[in-house]
C-alpha cells in the first residue's frame, strides 16, 4: 500500500499598513506616484538621516495583535537585519527579531471538517523595500524607492495547517480581521498582502517535521492553493525516489504551475541582526493598551449578531455581507439612507455579486457610493423605473458610480404609465403580428409573452409591464 | 592573541560585507578582528548575572511621530545622490532574479 503523507504548513503574511506616511519618515505611502516622488533622505538611506517612528504603526500592530488574541510585548524594540540588495538603500532593514510587538496568538478557522485553532507565533513591525525594475535594454536595474519604508506587519503563524483548505480559511479570516480594523486593504494582487508558504511533508503519524521549503510569489488564493498542491507532490516524489528535500526558497510560477529554486544570493543567509541604535525602545503602558482595546471596531461575530437583531435579512445574506468589510459598510450606509435593508441586501446579493463575478473583481474593488444605490432603490420602489431598467441603471452605478436620478432623467428612462401611448403602441404590435394573435386565440397562452416582449421593445423597455399585460388582454 | 581567525572566516566575512580583500588586507583584518574578539573575551570576564541586556544607551522611550505627510516631492534632490539615473529611477548594476 502506498504511504500516507501529511502536509505541514506555516505562513508568513506581510501586510502593508494603511498609514498615510511611512514608518520612519513623513513621506506619503500613496500608491502610484511618479518614481521616487515619495522619498527623502531617510527612506533612501542617506548617511546621517535618522528614523522617527510613526505612532500609528504601533497602534495598528497592537490592534491586529489584540484581535488575534496575542500577548502584547509592552516593552519592545527594533533590530537591524543586514543585507546588501539595491531595493534597500540602507543595506539593512529595520525589523523586530528579539522583542516582536505581539506573540502567542491564535485564530479560529472553519473548514469542511469543523473548527480548528491556528496559532500565531508572532507579529512584528518592519519596513518595506523599494521596487526593482529590470531594464533588458541597458542590462541594468532601476530602483523606485516610493515603497521603501512603507510600514509592514509580518504575521507569522505556527506550523498548524495541514491542507490548502485550512490555509485559505486562515488567510480569509486574517484578512477580514485586518480589513475590519482598517489596518490595511489586504489586496493580494496589489501586494498589500503577501503570503509566503512554509511547507514540509512527513509520513502520517511521524513525530518529526520534514525539511521545509519556503514558497514566494503567490498573488492570489488560487495560486496559493495550486502552489501548496504542487509543492506537496514535488516533495513526496523526492522522498519516494529516496532523494532529499533541500531547505530553500522557491518561486512559484502560476502560469507554468511549477516552482523554481531561487538562486541564493552568493552565500548563506546571514543577517547579523543587532539592536537598532537609531530608535529608542517602545513602552506600551496598560492605559495605552486599554485605550486601543476600547476603540477596537465591531468585528464579524458581533456584527452578525447585531444584523440579526437590527435588520430583517436572511441569515445567509448576513453571512455573505459581513464576509467583506466593504459589503458590510455599503449595506449599513445604504440601509441607513433608504431604510430598506431587505432591498439593499437583495441588490448586493444578486446584481452586485453577478457583476463582481463577471468582471473578476473582489468586493473590496467596489467603487460606487451608497447614496447612489439608495437613490436607485427609491426609483425602483416608487415605480418611477421598472425592474429591467433598474438593472441597467445599476450596471451604470456599478461601473461609473453615476447619480441614478440624473441618469434616468437624461436618458428618459422613466416608466411610461400613459395609457393612451401604450394603447396605440400595442394596437400597432397586434396588427404586425397576426400569427401570434391567432395562436393566443387558439389557446396558446404563451403567445402573449411574445407580444408583451415586442411591446416592451417598441417602448425601449420603459413601459409599465403590468399595464402592458392588462391592455393587451383587453384588446385581444 | 588568543583568538585566531581562520581563512574561511575572513573569506566569509568579506563576502558578507561585499569587500574584495588582497592577501595583505586579509592578514591585517585577521589580526584586527582577533584583537577585537580578545577584547570581548575580556568583557565577558565580568559577571553580568541578573543584569538586563541594555537596548539603548539613552534612558528614553517612546519617541514618536504623528501620521502626517510633511515631505513634498524632492525627487530632483534625492536623485542627485544616485549612481546613475534613468526614467526618474536609480540606475544600478543588474540584479539577478
Ligand atoms: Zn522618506
Amino acid at each position: 500500500m502506498a504511504k500516507q503523507y501529511e502536509t505541514v504548513i506555516g505562513l508568513e503574511v506581510h501586510v502593508e499598513l494603511a498609514t498615510k506616511t511611512k514608518i520612519f519618515c513623513s513621506c506619503s505611502t500613496e500608491f502610484g506616484g511618479a518614481p521616487n516622488s515619495h522619498t527623502c533622505p531617510v527612506c533612501t538611506g542617506m548617511p546621517g538621516s535618522l528614523p522617527v517612528l510613526n505612532k500609528q504603526v504601533v497602534e495598528y500592530a497592537i490592534a491586529v495583535g489584540l484581535a488575534t488574541n496575542c500577548k502584547i510585548t509592552q516593552y519592545c524594540k527594533f533590530d537591524r537585519k543586514n543585507y546588501f540588495y539595491p531595493d534597500n538603500a540602507q543595506n539593512y532593514q529595520i525589523s523586530q527579531l528579539y522583542l516582536p510587538i505581539c506573540r502567542d496568538g491564535k485564530i479560529e478557522i472553519e473548514t469542511s471538517t469543523g473548527t480548528k485553532s491556528i496559532g500565531i507565533h508572532e507579529i512584528h513591525m518592519e519596513e518595506d523595500a523599494g521596487k526593482l525594475i529590470h531594464d533588458e535594454w541597458e542590462n541594468c536595474s532601476l530602483v523606485d524607492y516610493n515603497r521603501s519604508g512603507v510600514p509592514l506587519i509580518e504575521i507569522v503563524s505556527e506550523p498548524d495547517m495541514r491542507s490548502a483548505e485550512e490555509v485559505i480559511a486562515y488567510l480569509e479570516k486574517l484578512r477580514l480581521i485586518v480589513q475590519y480594523l482598517e489596518a490595511s486593504d489586504c489586496k493580494l494582487q496589489e501586494g498589500s498582502m503577501r503570503v509566503d508558504v512554509n511547507l514540509s511533508v512527513r509520513e502520517a503519524g511521524a513525530e518529526e517535521y520534514g525539511t521545509r521549503t519556503e514558497m514566494k510569489n503567490l498573488n492570489s488564493f488560487k495560486a496559493i492553493s495550486r502552489a501548496i498542491e504542487g509543492e506537496r507532490a514535488r516533495q513526496i516524489e523526492l522522498i519516494e525516489e529516496g532523494k532529499q528535500v533541500i531547505q530553500e526558497t522557491r518561486r512559484w510560477d502560476d502560469n507554468k504551475e511549477q516552482s523554481f529554486a531561487m538562486r541564493s544570493k552568493e552565500d548563506a543567509q546571514d543577517y547579523r541582526y543587532f539592536p537598532e541604535p537609531d530608535l529608542v525602545p517602545i513602552e506600551i503602558s496598560d492605559e495605552w493598551l486599554e485605550r486601543i482595546r476600547a476603540n477596537q471596531p465591531e468585528l464579524r461575530t458581533e456584527k452578525l449578531k447585531r444584523y440579526k437583531e437590527e435588520y430583517d435579512i436572511p441569515e445567509y445574506d448576513a453571512q455573505i455581507i459581513t464576509g467583506s468589510k466593504k459589503l458590510a459598510d455599503l449595506f449599513e450606509k445604504t440601509s441607513a439612507i433608504c431604510q430598506k435593508p431587505k432591498k439593499v441586501s437583495n441588490w448586493l446579493m444578486v446584481e452586485t455579486m453577478r457583476l463582481l463575478k463577471e468582471n473578476d473583481m473582489e468586493p473590496e474593488d467596489i467603487s460606487f457610493a451608497p447614496e447612489n444605490l439608495a437613490k436607485l432603490i427609491e426609483l425602483a420602489e416608487s415605480g418611477t423605473i421598472n425592474s429591467t431598467v433598474a438593472k441597467e441603471v445599476f450596471e451604470e452605478i456599478f461601473r461609473n458610480n453615476i447619480d441614478p436620478n440624473q441618469y434616468v432623467e437624461e436618458k428618459g428612462l422613466k416608466t411610461v404609465n400613459d395609457e393612451g401611448e401604450l394603447r396605440s403602441t400595442i394596437e400597432k404590435i397586434i396588427a404586425e403580428n397576426p400569427q401570434s394573435v391567432e395562436d393566443y386565440k387558439n389557446g396558446k397562452e404563451k403567445a402573449i409573452g411574445f407580444l408583451v416582449g415586442q411591446t416592451m421593445k417598441a417602448m425601449k423597455g420603459k413601459a409599465n409591464p403590468g399595464l402592458v399585460n392588462q391592455i393587451l388582454k383587453e384588446l385581444l | 592573541m588568543a583568538n585566531k581567525i581562520s581563512d574561511e572566516t575572513i573569506e566569509y566575512v568579506s563576502i558578507l560585507s561585499k569587500l574584495k580583500l588582497t592577501d595583505k588586507e586579509k592578514k591585517q583584518a585577521k589580526k584586527e578582528i582577533g584583537n577585537m574578539l580578545d577584547y570581548f573575551d575580556k568583557l565577558n570576564e565580568l559577571d553580568t548575572t541578573g543584569v538586563e541586556p541594555m537596548s539603548h544607551v539613552f534612558p528614553i522611550n517612546n519617541v514618536f511621530r504623528e501620521d502626517v505627510i510633511k515631505n513634498e516631492d524632492q525627487r530632483e534632490d534625492i536623485l542627485k545622490n544616485a549612481p546613475g539615473v534613468k526614467d526618474g529611477m536609480f540606475k544600478v548594476p543588474r540584479t539577478v532574479e
